[in-house]
């Protein structure tokens, strides 16, 4: 339980609650470690699990345990017990969804793991954020997208480095070759990280480490969870791979097209460094993650060839699903955020989304999502 | 010194270990990383360096030695 002025690098303080499951536990996080009442899951009321605002709050909470935890929270309930158990319980709903999202995968033909990587990408064709980013965001726009994704970068590259004491051989090797580049090669102020948080300052946002948690809806807690269940199980790791995979071959094209969006909204050169910096070292990242990473792994280890195409699909699913999530509030004249204020609902009227998504996102849509 | 150059499959040429990249007249390039892809498509907006385009233009190339087919 360190506390620290810097909010820089967490820990957070803890979000507010979103649900009878997640104000349980928010509520037990500030006392010391003690036992969860056992049927706490069984109030997740059903919806879908990835919109789910009290499942996925829940599982951040959990999660976020094992990265820089909480401010104010007792390490020890890392691995108390009753929480793990919920968390358990969280995961189990959260996975079956996700695998009924990602559909079933394309059978690898010859070991040819880098082609069948680059199938599942070229399938993708989810609405072109990216592009809406590019062409026509308003600054407000920019900076909301900004905020969802500062729950990623502010600790980008961390979900997968659980990976690297579960590989031996050359997918760690090529992992580690990933890595250190998203680590700015040990350099502070080359971590991609820490140049997000620049992109923050010159949008006059906020650079603390989650600060963004209460404003940011499930589905971008889901894209990070996902990554957090992925590299908390050994049993995952070729779906950790895989994620990373897509997530590197996803990356050049549309980060090229964020940078130019923020120029076009008079942006200088510190603000877009981050997105220019990932155009050319992602390019690098995606052929070492699809052949050497990914193509190593299942070398070793060929029965988890699946996994690692999963893994891609779920990225980009849950990725389509934030797309179409931010562009349908923005399409409605809506925040894609969540209401300021603690305990402030969240109304999403069907009808209007489904408005929302006739010719406009329509015409958005592209071959790629990259 | 010891450097490798290696094609990856329909993408960039992919260089590592101890290199220098140099214009013609000598100055050097900053690589900005320790490994680095040099765009062989044509088409990367960042020459010399690869930026994901020759997936744009489906670019096709081959991992090996090419020899030419007899005629
Ligand atoms: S080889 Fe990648 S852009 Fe030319
Ligand atoms: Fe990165
Ligand atoms: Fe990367």
């Amino acid at each position: 339980m360190v506390e620290s002025g810097d909010r820089r690098y967490g820990p957070a303080p803890l979000p507010q609650p979103r649900g009878p499951v997640s104000a349980a536990l928010h509520d037990a996080l500030t006392s010391a470690p003690h036992d969860l009442p056992a049927d706490l899951a069984s109030e997740f009321d059903g919806v879908d699990p990835i919109d789910d605002e009290d499942l996925q709050l829940t599982l951040f909470l959990c999660y976020e345990l094992h990265y820089r935890g909480w401010r104010g929270v007792d390490d020890r309930w890392e691995w108390q017990p009753s929480l793990i158990a919920l968390r358990s319980r969280a995961e189990a709903v959260f996975e079956a969804a996700v695998r009924v999202l990602a559909g079933p995968q394309p059978p690898l033909l010859d070991g040819r793991m880098a082609s069948a990587l680059a199938a599942v990408v070229a399938a993708d064709d989810g609405p072109a954020l990216s592009a809406y980013l590019q062409r026509r965001a308003t600054h407000e726009q920019f900076r909301e997208f900004v905020m969802h994704r500062s729950i990623y970068h502010l600790r980008e590259a961390d979900p997968h480095s659980w990976a690297l004491p579960r590989l031996g051989g050359p997918a760690k090797a090529a992992l580690v070759e990933i890595q250190v580049d998203e680590y700015g090669g040990g350099r502070l102020d080359r971590m991609h990280a820490e140049l997000f948080r620049v992109t923050l300052e010159r949008l006059g946002l906020d650079t603390g480490y989650g600060a963004y948690l209460d404003a940011v809806p499930a589905v971008t807690l889901a894209g990070n969870n996902l990554m957090s269940l992925f590299g908390l199980h050994r049993r995952l790791r070729g779906a950790l791979l895989g994620h990373l995979a897509a997530y590197e071959m996803t990356s050049s094209l549309p980060n090229r097209r964020y940078g130019r969006g923020l120029r076009r909204l008079g942006l200088d050169e510190a603000a877009t460094r981050f997105y220019d910096e990932h155009v050319e070292a992602d390019a690098v990242h995606e052929q070492i993650a699809a052949h050497d990473m990914c193509g190593g792994l299942v070398r070793v280890e060929p029965h988890l060839a699946a996994d690692v195409l999963f893994g891609a699909s779920a990225a980009l699913a849950l990725d389509r699903l934030f797309a179409a999530w931010t562009l349908n509030s923005w399409q409605a004249g809506r925040s894609s955020l969540r209401p300021h204020g603690p305990g402030a609902p969240i109304t999403l009227h069907v009808d209007e989304l489904h408005r929302a998504t006739g010719s406009e996102t329509a015409s958005l849509m592209t071959g790629l999502a990259c | 010194m010891t450097s490798t150059i290696t094609p990856y499959e329909d993408g960039p040429l992919i260089v590592r270990g101890d290199f220098e990249l140099r214009t013609p007249d000598g100055t050097s390039i900053a690589p900005g990383r320790a490994t680095i892809a040099l765009c062989r498509c044509g088409k990367s907006a960042i020459n010399p360096f690869c930026d994901g385009t020759h997936k744009m233009i489906n670019f096709r190339a081959g991992a090996d030695r090419d020899t030419p087919k007899p005629r």
